[in-house]
């Protein structure tokens, strides 16, 4: 096993387990926390896969962006009725069944699929350089929806200040 | 090499976990958590994809989605927070204003 495949088996093991940790931790600040590993371990993958800029975007924007956002907002709703209460609702058998069929078609899916999904040897060089090929792509090929993704946000950030505004 | 299936098995399995999250959490917070791992799981597969094509298009649109993961975010917690101070819950089965 090449310390590629080592690094792949590490990450991706870190990120289901954390990932299992958001959805079954009681108090939403463990939750955050987990998510926070989980996002890590995914910028490592990211790292693997030669995505150099989405790795740092992953931290910067992910991790010190949404994550803080997150845990401002648990900060100012009440933690300790919530940490007392009963954490999943009464659909927790049949939603975790369906889940888990979800999980056996996309698996059955994706085994009956996978000789298309094999890794070809692409010259290691051709996402090189990363930052500067994604700006070129981004502005040259998708510069009406990056145009649109600007205003999604700024329409975003006024209905969130709206929403939070107090009354 | 790990083959790009690999990245789609992960990819399926955090997507799953996503899913369960959103199905039965009853803390809005962690729901729109949950939501986010479902946005990382979709980040996977553009990414391995594009690996393996060779393009950088894939990234772009991973780009898009972590656009769209802020916004959701955003505007999410933006209404958890009035809902909070209406209600004084953010439980997602006691939020049934609209349920006859």
């Amino acid at each position: 096993m090449t310390f590629y495949q080592a690094s792949f088996y590490f990450f991706a093991a870190v990120a289901v387990a954390s990932a299992l940790l958001v959805v079954t931790r009681r108090n939403p600040v463990h939750s955050a926390i987990s998510l926070i590993v989980t996002l890590l371990s995914v910028a490592g993958l990211y790292l693997q896969l030669q995505a150099e800029f989405l790795a740092a975007v992953q931290i910067i924007l992910y991790i010190g962006g949404v994550m803080v956002l997150f845990l401002f907002v648990i900060l100012l709703v009440r933690l300790e009725v919530t940490v007392r209460q009963e954490p999943f609702n009464r659909q927790l058998w049949i939603a975790g069944f369906a889940a888990l069929v979800l999980l056996a078609e996309l698996g059955v899916a994706f085994y009956l699929a996978r000789g298309g999904f094999s890794l070809p040897a692409a010259p290691p060089t051709a996402l090189q350089p990363n930052t500067e090929l994604i700006g070129r792509t981004l502005y040259q090929n998708y510069l009406l929806p990056f145009e649109i993704a600007s205003l999604l946000l700024l329409v975003a950030m006024m209905g969130a200040v709206i929403m939070a505004k107090q009354r | 090499m790990v083959p790009t299936s690999h990245y789609l098995f992960l990819s399926a399995a955090l997507f799953t976990i996503g899913v369960i999250g959103v199905l039965t959490r009853r803390n809005l917070i962690v729901v729109l958590m949950s939501i986010e791992l479902i946005f990382n799981a979709v980040n996977i597969n553009l990414i391995a994809f594009a690996r393996q094509l060779a393009s950088v298009d894939g990234h772009v649109f991973a780009i898009f989605v972590i656009t769209d993961a802020a916004a959701e975010a955003a505007v999410g917690l933006g209404i958890l927070i009035a809902f909070f101070r209406n209600r004084e819950t953010i439980n997602a089965d006691e939020i049934d204003l609209l349920k006859w």
